[in-house]
C-alpha cells in the first residue's frame, strides 16, 4: 500500500499553513497574541516549518532497525508526524502501515499476528481517547503474554497544543492508563533518549513472559526539526530467555522418572516451533499423559499421549496422578481444586488431586506479576517452583530425565503409554459417535460444523485461529492439528471482542507463508467492532471466517438461567439482555457492505459443505470470506 | 455440568423416597419441546439434547422419570442449576422427559463418511 503520489509534502503543507496563520493573525488582533506566545523561544515560524528532516524522520529509522513488519492504525492527529514519515520518508515498506477502524482492532489485530509471526506488530493510538478504545484489547494480550509494540502520540508541552482538540488529546503521562497490564513503559524526552528507549521496549517486550510495552512518541519530539548532534540507534542485543535453575531441574527430573503416573499440563509452553518439538520428546521419554489446556499450539491433538480428548479441556481430571508438571499452567489452582458449584450457595474447596501427590511448577510469570489485575490466580502450594521459561528449560529438563531412566525403568514406561494411547484411542472414538448426534439437525450443530469444515481443509495447509472452546472444543476432539501454526488459542484476559480482529492479524501473519487461515467466529465477538473486516479486504488478506451464530451473548444467557433456576424464578426471561435476534442480524450482508465475499445464513447442514468449498475457492484466489452459519447454542 | 452420572445414580437412589414424581402417561412430549426451550435447558444441552461442552447428553437417556427428576431437582454441587418445583412442576418434568424420549436415535458415527478418519 506505498504511496509515492502524493503531490503535496508535510513540509510543503506546513509552510503554507504557518503563510495561512500569519494571514489570519493579521485581522484577528487576539489571535496574533496567541500566535505570539506559541511561538517557540528560538527561532521563527518560517525557520521551523524550513525543516527536511523532522524528528519523526529519525523515529522512523529507529523503528526499521527492530525489524517490525506492520503499524496498525487508525489515525490521529497527536502521531501525524510519525505517520506522515512512515509513508512518505519511510516509503510504507518494513513497517507497512494497516488502516484501522478502532483502536482495539488495531492491538487484537498484533496479538493474532504476534501468536503466528513470534514477534510484535506495532500499533499506534492517541495517548487519550485512542488509548482508552485499545486499552480491552490490550489487556488481553498481557493475560495471554503477547508481546505488542504500542506507540502513542501525546503533545507534553502545552506551548505546541493549537486548540481545543489537542488539549483534550494530551495527557501529562499517557501510559498511566495500561500501566497495570503493560510490561515497561516511557516517554522520551529528546530523540537520543527515544532511540535507547525504542530500542529498550523491543528487548522487554520480547523477553520471556512477553507482554506488550508503551513508548511514547511526544509531538513537539515529531514535527520539529532534528537538532541533536550524533544522534545513535543502539544496537537491538535479544535476552537469552530465562532458564530454570539447574539444581531445581534436576530435582524435578528425579520427580518425573520416578513417578508411576506423572502428567504434564501445558498452558502457554511453546513459543516457537521448537517449543512442541521439546514438549512431544519429553512426553515420550516420560510417556506421560500431557492435559494441553490450548492456550498455544504445544502438543500435537492425534498424538497418542494426548491426554482427555474431551469436550472439557479447560478442567481435565488430575485426580490420578502422582507428579504433577505444570508448565506455564493457567489457574492450576482452580484445576486441582474443586469449589462450590454455581447451584449451591457458600463456598467450599478441597483438592481434587491424590493426597501426597508432587506438584512442579515452571514458570515465567513470577518474573513480571502486578497488584492490581488479578491475572496471576490463586496462590498454588506447589512442591517444587521453578522460575524460568519452560521452552527454555525443558532441554535440560529433557537430558536430566534421560540420564535418569534405566532399560528396565524405560519397558515399564511404555507399559504405561501403551495404556494411555488405548484411552485416548477411546476418548477420540466416543468423541465421533457424540458428533453424530442431532448430526442432521438445525440449527446445525457446532459438531457437524467442525465436521464438514475439516473435510474441506484437511489437505490444505491451515490455521485455525480461532478459540474453539464456544463451539464445544469440537475441533480439537475431531481435527488432527500437529503443526505450530494449526492453533493459537484464546483471548488471554477472556475480553470478548478479540476474536474477529485477532484473526486478521494472524491471517496476514499466515499470508506470506500461503496458508489456508480458517475463523470460526462467534456472533457476540464480531459485533464489537465489525470494521475490522474492512481492513481485511482492504489489506487483501485471505481468511475464512465461519459464524457459530448462535444468537445470542450464550455464556451469560446461561448465567442467567442458572441462577433464576437457584432462586426459583421465572426461567422464560433469561434472553433479555443477552439474545440477539429480533430483528436476526445478516452478518453476509454486513461482510458485503464491508468488501468480502459473503453467503448466509445457512441453516440446513445440506448447504454448509457445497458453501464451504465455494468461500474456500475465494479464500484460495486471495479474498477474505465469510459464511454466516446459524448454529446450536454449544 | 460433567460427570454426573455416577453421583446421579447414588443420589437418584437417595432421594426416590421423597420426591413425589408424575405419572409419564398421559405427558405431553410437544409441550415438553416447548419448555425444553422456553426454560433454557437447550441452552447447555443443545436443543436435541445432544450436549456439550456446557451440559451433558440427553437424547437416548437410560434414565427412568424418576431418576431424571431426582437429579433435575437437585443437582449436586458443580452440575446443573437446581430445577424445583416452583420453576417446573412435575407434570411438566414429566413432559420434558417425554420429549427427551422422542429425540430419535443417531446413526452411528461409522455411517457418516465425515466423521471417518
Amino acid at each position: 500500500m506505498s504511496d509515492s503520489k502524493n503531490p503535496v509534502g508535510r513540509r510543503g503543507f506546513l509552510k503554507r499553513a504557518a503563510a495561512g496563520g500569519a494571514g489570519l493573525a493579521a485581522t484577528a488582533p487576539i489571535a496574533l497574541a496567541q500566535q505570539a506566545a506559541l511561538k517557540p523561544a528560538t527561532g521563527s515560524a518560517a525557520e521551523v516549518t524550513s525543516s527536511v528532516r523532522p524528528g519523526s524522520d529519525f523515529m522512523v529509522d529507529v523503528f526499521k532497525t527492530l525489524g517490525i513488519e506492520y503499524i496498525a492504525a487508525n489515525p490521529g492527529s497527536s502521531f501525524r508526524g510519525l505517520q506522515e514519515s512512515f509513508i512518505n520518508y519511510g516509503k510504507n515498506t518494513s513497517p507497512e502501515w494497516l488502516t484501522c477502524c478502532h483502536e482495539e482492532s488495531s492491538v487484537a489485530m498484533a496479538h493474532g499476528y504476534a501468536k503466528i509471526e513470534g514477534k510484535p506488530m506495532m500499533i499506534m493510538a492517541h495517548g487519550t481517547v485512542g488509548l482508552q478504545h485499545a486499552s480491552m484489547a490490550i489487556y488481553n494480550a498481557f493475560c495471554d503474554r503477547v508481546p505488542v509494540y504500542i506507540v502513542l502520540g501525546n503533545i507534553l508541552d502545552v506551548n505546541y497544543r493549537r486548540g481545543n482538540p489537542e488539549w483534550v488529546h494530551s495527557v501529562q503521562d499517557a501510559a498511566a492508563m495500561v500501566r497495570d497490564y503493560t510490561k515497561w513503559d516511557d516517554m522520551p524526552v529528546s530523540l537520543s533518549h527515544f532511540a535507547e528507549s525504542a530500542v529498550r521496549a523491543y528487548k522487554i517486550s520480547m523477553t520471556p513472559p512477553y507482554e506488550p510495552v508503551v513508548l511514547v512518541a511526544d509531538g513537539t519530539l515529531q514535527e520539529e526539526p532534528v537538532t541533536e548532534k550524533n544522534l545513535r540507534i543502539p544496537k537491538l542485543v535479544m535476552n537469552a530467555p530465562p532458564q530454570g535453575d539447574s539444581g531445581a531441574v534436576a530435582e524435578a527430573a528425579k520427580a518425573l522418572a520416578a513417578a508411576e503416573n506423572p502428567v504434564i499440563v501445558a498452558g502457554r509452553v511453546a513459543r516457537t516451533p521448537r517449543g512442541v518439538e521439546l514438549l512431544v520428546e519429553l512426553a515420550e521419554v516420560l510417556q506421560a499423559r500431557v492435559q494441553d489446556q490450548r492456550m498455544r499450539m504445544n502438543f500435537p491433538s492425534a498424538h497418542p499421549l494426548y491426554g482427555h480428548p474431551g469436550a472439557v479441556i479447560a478442567s481435565p481430571n488430575l485426580s490420578d496422578h502422582d507428579v504433577i508438571l505444570a508448565l506455564e499452567a493457567q489457574d492450576l489452582w482452580g484445576i486441582t481444586h474443586k469449589m462450590t458449584g454455581f447451584n449451591k450457595f457458600g463456598m467450599e474447596s478441597h483438592p481434587t488431586i491424590k493426597p501426597g501427590a508432587k506438584v512442579i511448577t515452571v514458570s515465567a510469570i513470577d518474573l513480571n506479576h502486578k497488584s492490581n489485575y488479578q491475572d496471576f490466580g490463586r496462590y498454588v502450594e506447589a512442591d517444587l517452583a521453578i522460575t524460568g521459561d519452560p521452552e527454555a528449560t525443558l532441554p535440560e529438563l529433557i537430558e536430566a530425565v534421560k540420564k535418569l531412566i534405566t532399560p528396565d525403568r524405560r519397558r515399564a514406561l511404555q507399559e504405561r503409554g501403551v495404556k494411555i494411547a488405548a484411552e485416548n484411542q477411546a476418548g477420540r472414538a466416543r468423541n465421533r459417535e457424540l458428533a453424530a448426534l442431532a448430526w442432521d439437525a438445525s440449527p446445525i450443530t457446532t459438531a457437524r460444523l467442525s465436521a464438514e469444515l475439516w473435510a474441506q481443509i484437511k489437505n490444505e495447509d491451515w490455521s485455525l485461529v480461532s478459540n474453539d472452546r464456544f463451539v464445544s472444543s469440537w475441533p480439537t476432539r475431531l481435527w488432527n492439528f500437529s503443526k505450530p501454526y494449526h492453533y493459537i488459542g484464546a483471548q488471554g484476559g477472556s475480553g470478548i471482542g478479540y476474536q474477529l480482529p485477532a484473526s486478521v492479524g494472524a491471517a496476514l501473519a499466515n499470508k506470506k507463508h500461503g496458508r489456508l487461515t480458517v475463523n470460526i467466529q462467534c456472533d457476540g465477538d464480531l459485533n464489537y467492532a465489525p470494521g475490522v473486516l474492512w481492513t481485511a479486504a482492504h489489506h487483501q488478506i485471505p481468511m475464512l471466517n465461519v459464524m457459530h451464530n448462535n444468537r445470542a451473548y450464550h455464556e451469560e444467557r446461561m448465567y442467567l438461567t442458572l441462577l433464576g433456576a437457584k432462586y426459583d424464578r421465572d426461567l422464560g426471561r433469561s434472553d433479555i439482555g443477552t439474545a440477539l435476534n429480533g430483528p436476526d442480524i445478516d452478518y453476509a450482508s454486513i461482510a458485503k457492505g464491508y468488501g468480502l465475499y459473503a453467503e448466509g445464513p445457512i441453516s440446513d447442514p445440506k448447504d454448509l459443505g457445497p458453501a464451504l468449498k465455494r468461500a474456500i475457492a475465494r479464500v484460495k484466489a486471495g479474498e477474505p470470506a465469510l459464511l454466516d452459519v446459524v448454529t446450536q447454542p454449544r | 455440568m460433567k460427570n454426573f452420572l455416577l453421583p446421579l445414580v447414588i443420589f437418584g437412589i437417595t432421594v426416590l423416597a421423597q420426591t413425589k414424581i408424575a405419572d409419564p402417561k398421559g405427558a405431553d412430549a410437544a409441550n415438553g419441546k416447548r419448555l425444553f426451550e422456553r426454560n433454557g435447558c437447550y441452552q447447555c444441552h443443545g436443543y436435541w439434547g445432544q450436549g456439550g461442552n456446557a451440559g451433558a447428553r440427553l437424547a437416548q437417556t437410560r434414565l427412568t422419570l424418576v431418576a431424571f427428576s431426582a437429579f433435575v431437582r437437585n443437582p449436586p454441587s458443580g452440575s446443573m442449576p437446581p430445577f424445583r418445583a416452583k420453576v417446573m412442576s412435575d407434570q411438566e418434568l414429566a413432559d420434558v422427559y417425554a420429549y427427551i424420549k422422542t429425540i430419535p436415535e443417531p446413526k452411528p458415527a461409522k455411517d457418516i463418511p465425515l466423521l471417518n478418519p
